[in-house]
């Protein structure tokens, strides 16, 4: 390089550098910016808000339309006399007008005061505080695994189309993906429990675990490899397929041989350009999954018998639980509803290019 | 001191369609301080040749013959010593900035990146600062290192482009119908400072361009290209001005002369279109087009030959000193 470096007062911008970022209102600098980025929020923000009150209405709603008269499914077992049903229909609260159970409803939803259940006769808020823990456990760590194993195998596969590894994994992906998840967990079971005995048939704990915070880890985590295992077989290829087909709709694009034409490696030109470019339009789908990790994954906990809230849900069908089943509803709802609204926020920061419109 | 050299060199796709020659035995030599320009109508190889110097056409491209650099053959280099070469031997300015820039990375990484891919050892700061350097260069604001390329203009960012092609000092540069897409002001300003670094720094410059004026006006010599094959080559304003060819006559009188009304009134244009490679006519491929063909032109190709002076034609009418223009 012949030229000096620039000298520091020389460097002083002739007119404004475009704003790093809505981040900081104070700066005057930005504040067309923040304007921009205060209208983009309130539009997503206003657009979760309608979706989530179409939820809570709907879900007052379908759950008394489709379960009939819980008084009857309460009561089937025995005979009751007609001042027992009114007495219990009293006690549950069923008695009063339509209009006044769904002001109850919304008013003790949006303060999360969620109702009793009928099943247990316990507060729901406390049973899903319960049992969320062992949910974002299982399919916490089961979608970070997917996400990150279907992202690398995607990346390789779509920047190496047809290649050996491309068909062999996207063949493998696929195959699992399609499997029936109850069906893969048997096998699971019967091959890992069963036959080779390292690991629990299922549960999250074993009773005679010492109480020790170390043992109790240890204890959990080998609870949850089975499970684990089973939930990301399933799902990564999802993951695995989209980053694949990002990938390939970036191949062939001119700042790629740009890339490598300044003389980087084939993989820093794949892992400096394609991939930043690639993960765009997969982070609404990555936040969805985010949503997805509280209603997690009904099937694996089911068979796996994990006490989380996939299988408060099933029991609660099965019972049938009607507030249960309303406000499991409405939780897994909004989850999805403000992961894809943190979405939409994240945009803003990580595309230079929405700013602009 | 002879810096790039084309010997024979052939290109050759392989498709859906079969084989595709989209260059067909191109010879030429750039010296150092030089500026060459190649003409010629989309399709006619001249892209397809530029991509090849750095080996940066698909797989799908047979390249043939020899693309010597500073005396070294490109194509048969290993890819280690391809990658040291590229950016710091040659550097090419793409067409179509928008699409060659990487749309969330900025600026100023962008331009900082061959420099401290070349130099291991070179700190990112001081990369960054070279990088603002290099744009106060092209007329930018050293702050726009910190822009996207969505935040700038169509000139500037072909600014950008000549900026980043300068990052690691190269000794050739090849631009590729870098100012195609731009309006005239901007195109006249990029011109400019093109020229001006070529005599400032003496490094040679490969001019692509289907414009004939942009090349008469910047360039030393010029090649006009016809279905992958050089048919006119000489001293830039010579070619444009008494074309030996018939195609390059053709090529020339496709753009008004600027102040003669009866020019703009009637713009030569070529009848036709240029011929589907993968069906060559026999012969010489510009026979169908030309106004001036002879029974010979549809027996044999004419070859590439010197025809007085510095001057070289593949035109047999041309060849025998007659004229190539009709009316």
């Amino acid at each position: 390089m012949t030229d000096s470096p620039t000298p520091e007062g020389g460097a002083a911008p002739l007119h404004d550098p475009a704003p790093p970022s809505g981040r900081r209102p104070g700066r005057p600098v930005s504040k067309r910016s923040t304007s921009g980025f205060g209208r983009y929020l309130c539009k997503h923000i206003g657009g979760a808000a309608v979706s989530l009150l179409l939820v809570l209405f709907s879900s007052f709603f379908i759950f008394r339309l489709i379960a009939g008269d819980p008084i009857d499914q309460l009561t089937k077992e025995r005979p009751v006399s007609p001042e027992e049903r009114a007495a219990l229909r009293a006690e549950l609260g069923l008695d009063r007008p339509m209009w006044q159970q769904f002001w109850d409803y919304i008013t003790g939803t949006l303060t999360m005061d969620l109702g009793d259940s009928f099943q247990y006769r316990r507060p729901i808020f406390d049973l899903i505080v319960e049992r969320l823990p062992a949910t974002i456990l299982l399919s916490g760590t089961g979608m970070v695994l997917a996400v990150l194993l279907g992202f690398w195998i995607g990346t390789r596969s779509g920047w190496r189309q047809g290649s050996r590894f491309d068909r062999a994994h996207v063949g493998t992906g696929l195959l699992l993906y399609s499997a029936p998840t109850f069906w893969l967990g048997m096998i699971v079971i019967l091959v890992f429990a069963r036959y080779l005995g390292i690991f629990p048939v299922n549960g999250m704990r074993s009773p005679n675990t010492p109480p020790d915070l170390w043992s109790q880890a240890v204890d959990i985590g080998h609870h949850l490899v089975l499970p684990v295992l089973t939930y990301t077989a399933v799902v990564y290829a999802g993951y695995l397929m989209i980053m694949r087909s990002s990938i390939l709709d970036e191949i062939g694009n001119d700042y790629l041989t740009t890339a490598r034409a300044k003389g980087l490696r084939d993989d820093e030109v794949r892992d400096r350009h394609a991939v930043p470019n690639a993960l765009l339009p997969t982070v609404t789908l990555v936040f969805l999954a985010i949503g997805g990790v509280v209603n997690g994954s009904i099937v694996t906990e089911t068979v796996f018998s994990w006490p989380g809230l996939g299988s408060l849900f099933v029991q609660a069908i099965f019972y049938p639980d009607r507030p249960v089943l309303q406000a499991l509803f409405v939780l897994f709802s909004a989850s999805t509803i403000i992961a894809v609204l943190a979405a939409e926020i994240l945009y803003w920061f990580i595309d230079p290019r929405i700013r602009k419109s | 001191m002879t810096l790039l050299e084309f010997r024979d060199v052939h290109v050759t796709y392989t498709g859906s369609r079969g084989r595709i020659p989209a260059v067909r035995g191109v010879d030429l030599a750039v010296e150092a301080g030089t500026t060459v320009g190649v003409a010629g109508e989309s399709g006619c190889g001249k892209s397809t040749l530029a991509m090849a110097v750095l080996r940066l056409l698909p797989r799908s491209a047979e390249v043939t013959g020899e693309i010597l650099l500073d005396g070294e053959d490109l194509l048969r280099m290993g890819w280690g010593r391809l990658r040291a070469v590229r950016w710091t031997g040659a550097s090419i300015v793409f067409q179509g900035a928008m699409h060659s820039l990487n749309a969330v990375q900025r600026i100023g990484r962008q331009v900082a990146e061959p420099m401290l891919v070349h130099d291991k050892g070179l700190r990112p700061a001081v990369a960054a600062k070279r990088a603002e350097g290099l744009l106060e260069r092209v007329g930018l604001p050293p702050s726009r290192v910190r822009s996207y390329p969505h935040e700038l203009s169509g000139g500037q960012r072909q600014r950008v482009m000549i900026a980043m092609a300068l990052a690691c000092d190269p000794d050739l540069i090849i631009a590729d119908e870098a100012t195609t897409a731009l309006d005239v002001m901007v195109q006249a300003q990029v011109l400019q400072l093109i020229s001006g670094l070529v005599s400032e720094r003496g490094v040679g410059l490969v001019m692509i361009s289907h414009d004939l004026s942009v090349l008469s006006s910047v360039c030393d010599t010029a090649a006009v290209m016809y279905a992958g094959r050089i048919v006119e080559q000489g001293p830039a304003h010579e070619v444009f001005a008494r074309a030996r060819h018939p195609y390059s006559a053709a090529l020339g009188a496709a753009f008004p002369v600027i102040g003669d009304p009866a020019s703009r009134l009637r713009p030569g244009g070529l009848a036709g279109d240029p011929p589907d490679p993968t069906r060559l006519p026999e012969g010489c491929s510009f026979r169908p087009r030309c106004a001036v063909a002879v029974e010979r032109c549809g027996l044999e190709s004419p070859e590439l030959l010197q025809i007085g002076g510095s001057r070289s034609s593949a035109c047999f009418v041309a060849q025998e000193g007659e004229p190539v223009v009709v009316g």
